[in-house]
């Protein structure tokens, strides 16, 4: 719960950004989630990402359905405007979020419910239409909010913590968005921020839907022996195919990588994501090929993590709507009503 | 049969899928063009081909514009319902078939005079193509009424004309058929008939429109930029229109780019999701639906609602209950839209009683869920929606400005010392707001979980209660900020109808018939829910008061009931629920015997 309001005390020692923000600017209200819960590593994740990126906190827009995960909107860049919707529905408002106004950027955090359960269809159609945003899946496997039921993600064979083993195969998001037709599919870990920040920059630089499925243990009903979702399990199948760094546009790409290896996108912006295969047989721009590298490993019990897909290619859907580059909702009045005359005008087609 | 000039009703029974709906409109129009009031119902079925569809087209020299009840000329082309649609035929009435087959036994009536025309016959002679005789069969019908009923030629070849005006081949065709009807009965009846038409000058300055194309008109006037909708009868044509109109008047000149963003949603929930996150980010934004879709949007309504975000969401009413028939009439959402989503609430509604309205009430709408920060629902109908209405050509004020409501701009917020997104600072119980991405201090959490006053989550019992008690200040405010009833009175009579949307007509005609019986009643139309003052006062001042509407369970009834101070023993119900549009019969019936009884008593 976000009623806890955390003091602002500034820190001198903290280093500023380009605009000269420190981190601590990029915070929100106190986390009320367990100790020790994974969700809170992607919240620092995400406020180092901002940070880095040198976006104003308050040109975001924080954008959540219900759920542990969607409380976490509330704990970072306390200056940008944030939206608590219902359950499952959130990919709807952030469409429409987004159709109003193309010029921010849109930050969506939700979890394994609120999108492959009560959510699947919203997050799909969300994927469909390749709305620019970053969409973040706090993956535990597991109803918090709820005392411990099993999600759709959970895998086969894997223990709750009173015993009971779920039969029904998983619902994979990151296999879902390749399938789907995802420009941006990435997987990662809470525990590993140095690849997850990355990641996260990527995803709000790509324009387009850019999922980012992050394995994110809960301590208090899914991190005990025999669950798959737990910080040793994924530890110990922990399976990166493809390492992203993230270069900003202004700076010079460096060439500290051996040709071959690393594939360098360039992003809309100007800015680039540098490819670098941890495992040969990957092909991050191939989606037949990384789709059935995916599953072969699933089925291993594997956990491919990376920037597992990119197409900077695709339309996003306003430029499959055509819209004016100007926010919709910054046009004036006068450029949007056609007039008395030609009121009449039209009313004469009735006659 | 002595003669009717300009007030009649002719039925065409036909089959879906046969091109009639062009050839019943085209008759209509016709009518219209020559200066006479006229009025087009389409009873069509929930598919797509084969199916019975019936047109009926009055003509009313007074202009009433709802249905009379009965029919004087039948025009009986499917014969699957040949014995239902001759039984419909008024006493003295007549019915025209195609006697191109021999005529079943069954059907005569003696006091229905029958008009046998080969229309088969004299299009298959002429047309080759398979398809050009089914369509041209339906056009063929056309000449033969503009015979009987004595419609002007011209009208008609103008019409076509400008029907066809991108394939004037066809014209040639439509005009041969038109012929082939045309001259057969001037050669075979006595023309015109009794009932017929006689050139007026009562349809200048209006227009022929169907409610969701004046309402979708209205969006566009009221400069909106997103709308967001899943296809369901009978709504679609209403995002239809808005496209069609956006395509013509929103793309930039220079760049081709589109000023508005329309996005065909999975599923009505995400239309409302979709809605509410693009009015929340400042821009107009819309959902035309119907009842399954609102049932759908409950759960958003509510947070729309509790988290205070505009919206507007038209609700273009079918039958119910459940998937109910998708293509008939009714009024049977009040409830459901007045008090949609759990928990407590109330919500703005607006009812349009015709096509101009739908025009006035869409730019209405958005104006009060801006200024309101609440959802609006528009509660118009299939029959306002879908069929052709005669309306006044509207003006528009080119002084209109959109009522964005109370949003802090960047420069008040610049100077502010910090921002409190759900406090009452003008004693409204409207609270301020601010967009995204506007300045820092204007950054507020939305949420449907319980807040405080400052916006801050609450589980605290007076925090809580605090919010919801200013949103029934809110509610208040509304009361005086919706659309006034239309009301028609005289002093001193203490009978009254209430009734709303497109009960109207039939109102207005059953109070003209009333009048004509020695009985004086008067007539308070509601345009809004909540009930303001004007309505109170009403209720207040009469004391017999019948309630019309088009639904089993008296639903506006209930709400005078829940929502005003007015006695319970003065309401009486006259309720209509078949899915055909009321009749002013009914109504009649219903207050003629009821004061009959209250004297016998």
């Amino acid at each position: 719960m976000s009623f806890i309001s955390k003091p602002r005390v500034p820190v001198s020692k903290l280093p500023k950004n380009e605009l000269g923000l420190t981190t601590r600017e990029y915070e929100g209200s106190m986390s009320t989630l367990c100790a020790g819960c994974g969700h809170d590593s992607i919240t620092a994740a995400l406020i180092q990402a901002f940070w880095e990126l040198n976006v104003e906190p308050h040109q975001v827009v924080k954008m959540s359905g219900i759920g542990c995960s969607s409380k976490t909107t509330a704990y970072f860049l306390g200056d940008a405007h944030g939206i608590n919707a219902v359950h499952g529905r959130m990919p709807s408002v952030a469409t429409g979020a987004n159709s109003a106004d193309r010029d921010l950027y849109y930050v969506g955090v939700s979890g394994d419910g609120d999108s492959l359960s009560i959510g699947l269809g919203q997050f799909a159609h969300a994927l469909r239409r390749n709305l620019n945003m970053l969409y973040v899946i706090e993956n535990n496997g597991v109803y918090g909010l709820t005392k411990g039921q099993f999600s759709a993600s959970a895998d086969v064979g894997s223990k709750a913590k009173k015993g009971e083993v779920n039969q029904q195969p998983p619902i994979d998001p990151v296999i879902t968005a390749m399938a789907m037709g995802g420009s941006f599919v990435a997987r990662s870990f809470s525990g590993d921020k140095e690849q997850l920040v990355p990641l996260l920059k990527a995803g709000i630089m790509h324009r387009g839907f850019a999922l980012v499925d992050v394995l994110s243990p809960c301590v208090t009903f899914n991190d005990h022996e025999d669950s798959t979702k737990s910080y040793a399990h994924t530890r110990q199948f922990y399976h990166p195919a493809v390492h992203a760094d993230f270069v900003a546009s202004k700076k010079p790409i460096r060439t500290a990588y051996n040709e071959g290896e690393v594939m360098p996108v360039e992003l809309h912006d100007g800015s680039t994501v540098l490819l670098r295969k941890v495992s040969k047989d990957y092909d991050p721009a191939n989606r037949a090929k990384a789709y059935s590298y995916l599953h072969d490993h699933q089925k291993k019990g594997e956990i491919v993590t990376g920037l597992l897909y990119i197409d900077e290619g695709q339309r996003d859907m306003h430029e499959v709507s055509n819209t004016v580059p100007t926010p919709l909702r910054d046009l004036a009045y006068q450029d949007l009503t056609p007039g008395a005359k030609k009121l009449a005008e039209i009313q004469d087609r009735y006659r | 049969m002595t003669s009717r000039v300009n007030d009649f009703v002719v039925k065409i029974a036909n089959v879906n899928g046969t091109g009639s709906a062009s050839a019943n409109g085209l008759l209509m129009k016709a009518i219209f063009r020559m200066g006479i009031p006229v009025v087009g119902k389409n009873f069509f079925p929930s598919n797509i081909q084969g199916l019975p569809t019936w047109f009926e087209i009055r003509v009313s020299k007074e202009g009433y514009l709802s249905r009379s009840g009965k029919v004087d000329l039948m025009v009986a082309m499917n014969a699957q319902t040949y014995a239902k649609d001759l039984a419909e035929v008024a006493p003295g009435g007549y019915l025209l078939y195609d006697s191109t087959w021999p005529r079943d036994k069954q059907l005569a009536r003696e006091d229905v005079t029958l008009l046998g025309v080969p229309l088969a016959e004299l299009v298959n002679k002429e047309f080759e193509n398979i398809r050009a005789r089914i369509l041209m069969k339906n056009v063929c019908y056309l000449g033969v009424l503009a015979a009987l009923l004595d419609i002007d030629m011209q009208v008609i070849e103008e019409l076509l004309k400008e029907t066809f005006a991108d394939k004037q081949k066809l014209v040639a065709g439509n005009l041969k058929a038109i012929e082939l009807g045309y001259y057969y009965a001037k050669e075979h009846f006595q023309c015109p008939l009794p009932l017929r038409l006689e050139k007026m000058d009562a349809t200048k300055g209006h227009i022929m429109v169907d409610g969701n194309t004046m309402a979708g008109l209205g969006c566009v006037y009221a400069g909106a930029t997103v709308g967001a909708w899943y296809p369901i009868t009978p709504s679609t044509s209403l995002m239809d229109a808005f496209k069609e109109f956006c395509e013509e008047l929103r793309v930039d000149p220079e760049t081709g780019k589109n000023k508005y963003c329309i996005v065909q949603a999975e599923d009505e929930l995400a239309a409302i999701g979709i809605v509410l996150g693009a009015a929340w980010n400042g821009a107009r934004a819309f959902t035309p639906t119907s009842g399954p879709g609102i049932s759908l949007m409950n759960e958003f309504i509510g947070f729309g609602y509790y988290a205070e975000i505009p919206a507007v969401i038209f609700d273009v009413q079918r039958v119910g209950p459940s998937t109910g028939m998708p293509t008939r009439t009714q009024q049977a959402d009040l409830m459901l839209a007045a008090y949609a989503s759990h928990g407590d609430t109330r919500h703005v509604l607006l009812f349009p009683a015709d096509p101009a309205e739908c025009f006035e009430l869409a730019v209405k709408a958005f104006d009060l869920a801006e200024r309101l920060q609440t959802p609006v629902l528009v509660l118009s109908d299939l029959d306002i929606g879908m069929n052709d209405w005669m309306v006044p050509k509207l003006k528009w004020d080119e002084r209109y400005q959109p009522d964005r409501g109370k949003v802090y701009t960047r420069e008040q917020l610049k100077e502010m010392q910090v921002f409190h997104r759900y406090t009452d600072a003008d004693g409204d119980g409207i609270p301020y707001r601010t967009l995204p991405g506007v300045h820092p201090k204007g950054a507020y959490f939305v949420r449907g979980s319980g807040h405080n006053r400052r916006g801050g989550y609450t589980e605290d019992a007076a925090e809580y209660q605090d919010v919801l008690d200013r949103l029934t200040t809110k509610y208040h405010t509304a009361k005086t900020l919706v659309p006034l009833p239309v009301v028609k009175q005289k002093k001193g009579v203490k009978t009254a109808i209430v009734s709303l949307g497109s009960c109207d007509g039939a109102v207005r005609e059953a109070l003209d018939i009333l009048n004509r019986q020695g009985t004086e009643v008067n007539y308070l139309r509601v345009r809004a829910f909540p009930f303001g003052k004007e309505v109170e006062d009403f209720l207040d001042r009469h004391e017999r008061i019948f309630v019309v509407e088009q639904n089993r369970d008296a639903q506006l009834k209930s709400l005078l009931l829940i929502e005003t101070q007015v006695d319970r023993d003065k309401l009486h119900s006259i309720l209509h629920y078949s899915g055909m549009p009321i009749d002013c019969r009914c109504i009649v019936d219903g207050v003629t015997q009821a004061l009959a009884k209250g004297a016998a008593a």
